[in-house]
């Protein structure tokens, strides 16, 4: 069932009202902080986590930004926020047209129906007490799609099958299935009410390898069939490269770098994506063997007291005297459509700047970055 | 002589009125000083179990132990309970996945890496303290004195990590096996903690058992690298090899499946079909039937034995049918 191939049919759904050159969402500023509080009768804040900072991202009808970045980075604060699952604190979210900050309510809850998230973990974001089928009809049943003359059975028959999922499961229960499979439920389920926008928080982190591959090729088979827009938030970098169009880089709440697939990888210019990229083992020894790795030191800063100037100043292999830590660095187009928020971008481009310290000096490791 | 030798190593796990589980099921490797062996394989393949089994950490019931683990000439499966307990965290360490889940969160650092140093090497007061210090700060922890009075929440993941191979450390151990040590850990910090592990096998000649789902850690990191599958060793080489030339149809299939940051975008992703759980029995089928592209009438009839490979040197194979050499070519070498 598994390596079914679907074929491609009607024209996708979410490209058919006219106007495809404008983003399908686009986010502008946006900022998420929570809030510090102290005292237990009178609490008052004493400040914030920023866990978004301040986020400008476009996102094209059809195609797929992926947003990387590591733990505590704030992408998945940043794709909660977008379908409003935690609120901004500031900032703008325009989906097709819509500005979805300022709706409230029912139509909230109605323009839900066209952004939908597949989570982490199947295990825990499927009811274990629901069967596939009551799963499935739910979010129909809650948006009052009309049933067809047998209830609602065919179209879970039509979900099951676009998600390679036998007839049969319907019945069945989350725990009756491997890891693998109940993530197509999980896919399944967001698909059930034929989304524009689909946010895939970390889709196949959970899964086994080999089960992985099977996942993502899903995901790219229903993107093609059903026209639908992803925004992947993971932390994999190999990953999120094979299915995103657009690749945003996040540190400690604000996008480092934002770039077409390719060129980004080809010409990383932020000296966080350079050595994110050279810390992600390739499964292939000559290679693994040739790289040179650029050791970051040290951990993330907190996010509720970010340093000053750039963020990233304080791990930076690529520091220098002036600028870095007092001036914050804005996110500029240095090549076509690739964009990056470091003033040095040029010089490493070039090669005029190299960094401090490589894996080959064991010292690397050992040196903390000194407290902004 | 090898330092570490298992030898048909058995784990079933028995509960009444359930099917056995056998979790290993005949497993043989061997791991010289300042050598790093790497077990990979998917969930359930086994590989967790192999090490606590060498450990001796399993539990006494439900448990029927099989074969032998040899620790420097001696079976660990005939020694005393006690004797166990001062030969693990003296001669044989673990690093364990989780950080969290595996130090104490109501006991300062310093007093769980102080513990290690008391209980082997007799150290007290100032001495062990001064010592754990030291330790902490081998392993890259700033500011280690301070950080002795820390609890384990108070550490980042990366900095947790680091402890508990701090105390791993503590007595020199001469085998050091690592349970997916880098798995909860963002990319840059693992590539800090692999570096790490690394130095410690070329500086002090310890031996490294590395078990692992990820192949780029292993392709990094091991000399020799053994695929398990449901309980079985299926390939057996050294990392160039085996990521050159890979034999096995699961090993293979495994290559095929991740995506490369070296390799160019848009190679599709060949998955291998069905999941982990689609097993036959071993005993009388090759386990990986069900779900292999190369399979075979007598692959369903008959269990091939891991043997040496007739087509390629010091390459050991549990296959019918394996791959023809060279389908996968080393990519940007």
């Amino acid at each position: 069932m598994t390596d079914r191939t679907l074929q491609p049919e009607a024209p996708p759904v979410g490209d058919t009202d006219g106007g495809s050159d404008t983003p399908l969402l686009q986010v502008r500023g946006l900022t998420v902080h929570f809030p510090i509080k102290k005292g237990i009768l009178l609490e008052r804040q004493v400040g914030a986590v920023r866990a978004v900072d301040g986020v400008d991202l476009d996102v094209a009808r059809g195609t797929t930004y992926g947003l990387v970045g590591e733990s505590g980075c704030g992408k998945s604060t940043l794709g909660r926020a977008v379908l409003r699952l935690v609120e901004p604190t500031a900032g703008d979210v325009t989906f097709d047209g819509t500005d979805v900050r300022a709706l409230q309510g029912e139509t909230l809850r109605r323009m839900r129906r066209r952004m939908q998230m597949i989570f982490q973990d199947p295990m825990a974001s499927l009811d274990p007490r629901q069967s596939v089928e009551s799963i499935l009809t739910e979010p129909l049943k809650a948006h009052r799609i009309e049933a067809g003359p047998g209830g609602h059975t065919a179209r879970v028959r039509e979900l099951l099958d676009l998600v390679g999922l036998p007839a049969n499961a319907s019945g069945r229960y989350p725990h009756e299935f491997s890891g693998g499979q109940r993530q197509r439920v999980g896919i399944a389920r967001a698909i059930a009410l034929n989304p524009d926008l689909i946010v895939a928080d970390e889709p196949v982190s959970a899964l086994d390898v080999s089960i992985q591959a099977q996942v993502v090729n899903l995901l790219e088979e229903l993107q093609d069939r059903l026209g639908l827009t992803y925004l992947v938030i993971a932390h994999d970098l190999a990953l999120v490269r094979h299915i995103s169009d657009t690749i945003g880089v996040m540190y400690l709440g604000r996008l480092a770098e934002q770039s077409p697939s390719d060129d980004l990888y080809a010409h990383p210019l932020h000296p966080y994506t350079i050595a994110l990229m050279s810390a992600v083992p390739i499964p292939g020894p000559a290679v693994e063997d040739a790289r040179e790795r650029i050791l970051l030191t040290g951990d993330l800063p907190s996010p509720a007291d970010p340093p000053a100037g750039c963020r990233f100043h304080t791990r930076c292999p690529f520091r220098q005297a002036t600028r870095c830590h007092d001036e914050q660095p804005e996110l500029r187009e240095v090549r076509p459509g690739h964009r990056v928020a470091c003033h040095w971008a040029e010089d490493i481009l070039a090669g005029r700047l190299t960094a401090h310290a490589s894996a080959h000096d064991p010292t690397a490791t050992r040196v903390e970055a000194p407290a902004p | 002589m090898a330092l570490l030798d298992v030898k048909d190593l058995e784990v079933v796990f028995t509960r009444r009125g359930r099917r056995d589980v056998r979790a290993v099921d005949g497993v043989s490797f061997s791991v010289d000083p300042g050598q790093t062996v790497g077990l990979v394989g998917e969930s359930g393949c086994g590989k967790s179990v192999t090490s606590l089994a060498v450990m001796g950490l399993l539990p006494k019931r439900g448990v029927q132990r099989g074969g032998s683990v040899y620790f420097d000439g001696a079976n660990l499966f005939d020694l005393s309970d006690d004797r166990m307990r001062d030969m693990r965290g003296r001669d044989i360490a673990m690093v364990f996945q989780d950080p969290m889940t595996s130090l104490n969160p109501v006991v300062p650092v310093g007093v769980q890496v102080t513990e290690v140093l008391e209980r082997h090497r007799g150290m007290r007061g100032a001495a062990a303290r001064s010592e754990a210090a030291h330790l902490l700060e081998r392993v890259g922890i700033p500011e280690p004195e301070r950080r002795l009075g820390d609890y384990p929440h108070q550490l980042s993941g990366g900095m947790r990590q680091r402890a508990l191979i701090a105390m791993s450390l503590a007595c020199q151990p001469r085998l050091l096996i690592a349970d997916e040590p880098t798995t909860a850990l963002d990319v840059t910090i693992q590539a800090q903690i692999l570096e790490l592990l690394k130095e410690l096998v070329t500086d002090s000649g310890t031996a490294l058992v590395m078990i692992t789902h990820d192949l780029g850690v292993v392709a990094g990191l091991c000399d020799v690298v053994n695929v398990m599958y449901s309980g079985r060793v299926v390939e057996s080489a050294t990392r160039g090899e085996l990521f050159g030339t890979p034999r096995h149809p699961y090993t293979g299939g495994l290559l095929r499946s991740v995506p490369r940051l070296d390799q160019p975008r848009g190679v599709a992703l060949n998955p291998i079909p069905g999941s982990p759980s689609d097993t036959l029995p071993w005993a009388e089928a090759c386990a990986f039937a069900p779900r292999c592209g190369n399979v075979e009438s007598r692959c369903r009839e008959s269990s091939p034995a891991l043997a040496d490979d007739p087509l390629r040197p010091a390459h050991e194979l549990r296959c019918f049918n394996p791959l023809a050499p060279a389908v996968l070519d080393e990519v940007g070498s």
